[in-house]
């Protein structure tokens, strides 16, 4: 019973049933094949797809460690991709390394001065998160359109392409980017005592601050750091379609995260967070909108999936669903200790 | 001048309580500070409108605010219930799309207006209950919740009818076609049901125990609890309301439309939240007018009335226009909460 109550059990579970039933439609599902000394395969492509949403949500996580949240991630998407491919098709030589690198420069800054600016209306202003980051996610596509005017932007740069494409020792560079960016915020976090203190801050805002936690810093710091990733990932996904769409780049993908920061088992009221739980949680994400496809069901019906999915883990999650596991199991000891 | 008159009566009084006119006789209480504002808002709009384009003080202007967003009104009115209880509805834009869906399934099935109507309507309901249900008895959190309506509405949409479904059922365009002039003013039957939906709510909330109980839970759940007011059901009925808000928009969107297509109604939840705000509701819960969120969604609908008039394609403007005018009143909101204290 106590594999039961671990915090990464329920996502694990979801992904592990989720693997199973694809490998029961198609046998082949898990097999990973190697041409031209590159990785192919279902598992290589779920990685690849989750990449970006693995910023976005690792940002996310720690965004709601502090008892907030970032609805603006979606903007700040289409606003990178925006930013770095009209840089990119504007500059003399589009194919060249270092245009390519100064663009993305650009852009990942920008998306850091949003980031920066939903930090000052939480912590400065003190708006609710929900609200501050609102306002920037209506605000932020109707400037990723002014940037593009309004048209799609379509751009050829190869350097630009291989943040989508591209494949490194074997793996795609979205992967290494988004599991190095991953690793080394993980390390940061849970190596030092930021990680401890975030978690204060969560918990309890005016008692963290009065014990000497530079709360109101935290938490401008991991907005910033939550529009820098969005940033990132912004470039992930623009090099991916080599497009800068400023209505569709990143649409719900706040919503994604949120729902995988959930799945993995961090509540949205604050405090004790779980950045393994968000990676099962992207990871279930990622594979079911991969299942949906190998099962034959139409595409538009994956909502629907991930709805009952999500209903399901987050009951199962749920204080109820808890105490009945708990109760359960402190009967079955009682029992234990009573026959033997 | 009516809608200010109307929040002044002493029938309004909400049950936050606790800061009232402090003795300085007739001066505006507090609290109606970001409903006047809204309405400033609103009026400064049409100035500046009247005085830039020419026609745009019309009554025809007028009667299309109403005619062009009596659904978001509807929607907006349920919001206003579940943010006042301190939760939130995202799921309400997806409901809409279900509901107007259905509506144009089960009409072009040939099913009788007289059934079809109320069954849309209750889907919404059905969802609602299904959100109170979990958030009430599970613990869930209602952003979390009414995500997975919002994924799992938008689903059934798609699993109803992926493309497009016309209404050409007779009764159903009768009852969409029917308008009336006020003097100049042109009414559909959406208008007047929108209305009627807000009369409903005015007084739900401002003459009712069921509305007491609504502003308490968003003053503090626990207070609410200890004095033994009926939170839970009062909670569950706040998603109902919402829900079946959702389910009449969305009829309503289906006559506006003529049509009911998977892909209506994204973002709209967004847009029911701020009109919610701009209309002086804390996402905090337990101040707001439902008053106020309907003159929220007049001054989100004049937004794009002026840009159209303005006759440039950026319907980005649009998004930034509204952003920048969401930040403004929250951050008016902020100052007047922090000088109560």
């Amino acid at each position: 019973m106590r594999v039961l109550r671990h915090h990464l059990f329920w996502p694990v579970a979801a992904l592990a049933i989720l693997v199973t039933a694809n490998t029961i439609v198609r046998p082949s599902f898990l097999r990973i094949t190697v041409q031209d000394g590159h990785l192919f395969g279902a598992p290589i492509d779920i990685l690849r797809a989750a990449a970006p949403l693995l910023l976005i949500a690792l940002g996310m996580t720690l965004v709601v460690a502090t008892r907030g949240i970032d609805l603006s991630v979606g903007a700040v998407v289409a606003v990178s991709g925006a930013v770095a491919l009209q840089l990119v098709a504007g500059s003399a030589d589009p194919g060249s390394p270092v245009t390519v690198l100064l663009a993305c420069g650009v852009a990942v800054g920008l998306a850091l001065v949003l980031g920066v600016w939903n930090g000052f209306l939480v912590t400065v202003v003190g708006l609710q998160p929900i609200v501050a980051t609102l306002v920037l996610m209506t605000v932020g596509r109707g400037i990723a359109m002014l940037i593009t005017g309004g048209f799609v932007a379509t751009v050829s740069s190869a350097p630009y392409k291989v943040m989508g494409s591209g494949f490194w020792l074997g793996l795609p560079v979205a992967v290494w980017i988004a599991f190095g960016l991953f690793a080394v915020v993980a390390v940061l976090v849970r190596r030092t005592a930021l990680g401890m203190l975030l978690e204060a801050t969560g918990i309890n805002p005016a008692a963290s601050r009065l014990s000497g936690v530079r709360s109101r810093a935290l938490t401008w710091i991991v907005y910033a750091v939550s529009g820098l990733l969005a940033g990132a990932a912004g470039l992930l996904i623009s090099a991916d379609t080599m497009a800068a769409d400023a209505n569709n780049a990143g649409l719900f993908i706040e919503l994604d995260a949120i729902l995988a920061v959930v799945i993995g088992g961090t509540a949205l009221t604050g405090g004790k967070f779980n950045l393994l739980g968000t990676l099962a949680g992207v990871l279930v994400i990622a594979t079911l909108e991969r299942t949906v496809t190998v099962i034959g069901i139409s595409p538009h019906a994956t909502p629907l999936f991930m709805a009952i999915v999500v209903i399901a883990v987050t009951l199962l999650q749920s204080p109820r669903a808890r105490e009945a596991f708990a109760l359960a199991g402190w009967r079955r000891r009682a029992t234990k200790e009573a026959t033997g | 001048m009516s809608v200010l008159e109307k929040q002044r009566t002493p029938g309004s009084g909400t049950a936050s309580g606790g800061h009232e006119t402090r003795g300085r006789g007739r001066r505006l209480d507090r609290r109606y500070l970001p409903v006047v504002g809204t309405f400033a808002v609103l009026i400064l709009m049409l100035a500046t409108g009247g005085i830039r384009y020419d026609n745009f003080l019309t009554p025809a202007v007028f009667s299309n605010l109403f005619i062009n967003n009596a659904h978001l009104i509807v929607l907006a009115v349920g919001m206003t219930f579940v943010i006042l209880t301190g939760g939130i509805d995202l799921s309400v834009g997806s409901v809409l799309a279900l509901s107007s869906v259905l509506t144009a399934v089960l009409l072009q099935a040939g099913v009788p207006v007289a059934l079809v109507l109320p069954i849309a309507v209750l889907s919404g309901t059905a969802i609602g209950l299904a959100h109170g249900a979990i958030i009430h008895w599970f613990g869930v959190q209602p952003f979390v919740t009414t995500l997975a309506g919002m994924f799992f509405a938008r689903g059934l949409c798609f699993v109803i009818a992926p493309e497009s479904v016309p209404i050409k059922d007779p009764g159903f365009t009768a009852i969409a076609d029917w308008t009336s002039w006020m003097g100049y003013f042109r009414t559909t039957s959406a208008v007047v049901i929108a209305l009627v939906v807000v009369a409903i709510a005015f007084v739900l909330l401002h003459v009712t125990r069921l509305g007491r109980t609504v502003y308490a839970i968003g003053g503090g759940e626990q207070s609410a609890l200890l004095m033994g007011l009926p939170v839970a059901r009062t909670k569950v009925l706040a998603y109902v309301v919402s829900g079946t808000c959702g389910g009449l928009g969305g009829v309503l969107f289906a006559m506006y439309s003529r049509s009911g297509y998977a892909l209506t109604g994204i973002g709209m939840e967004l847009d029911a939240i701020a009109a919610a705000v701009i209309g002086g509701t804390l996402l905090t819960g337990g101040t707001g007018f439902v008053l106020g969120s309907m003159l929220g969604v007049l001054v989100l609908g004049l937004i794009q009335t002026a840009i159209q008039f303005e006759g440039t394609l950026s319907s980005w403007w649009t998004k930034i226009v509204i952003g920048a005018l969401l930040l403004v009143f929250v951050v008016l909101q902020r100052v007047f909460t922090l000088r109560r204290r």
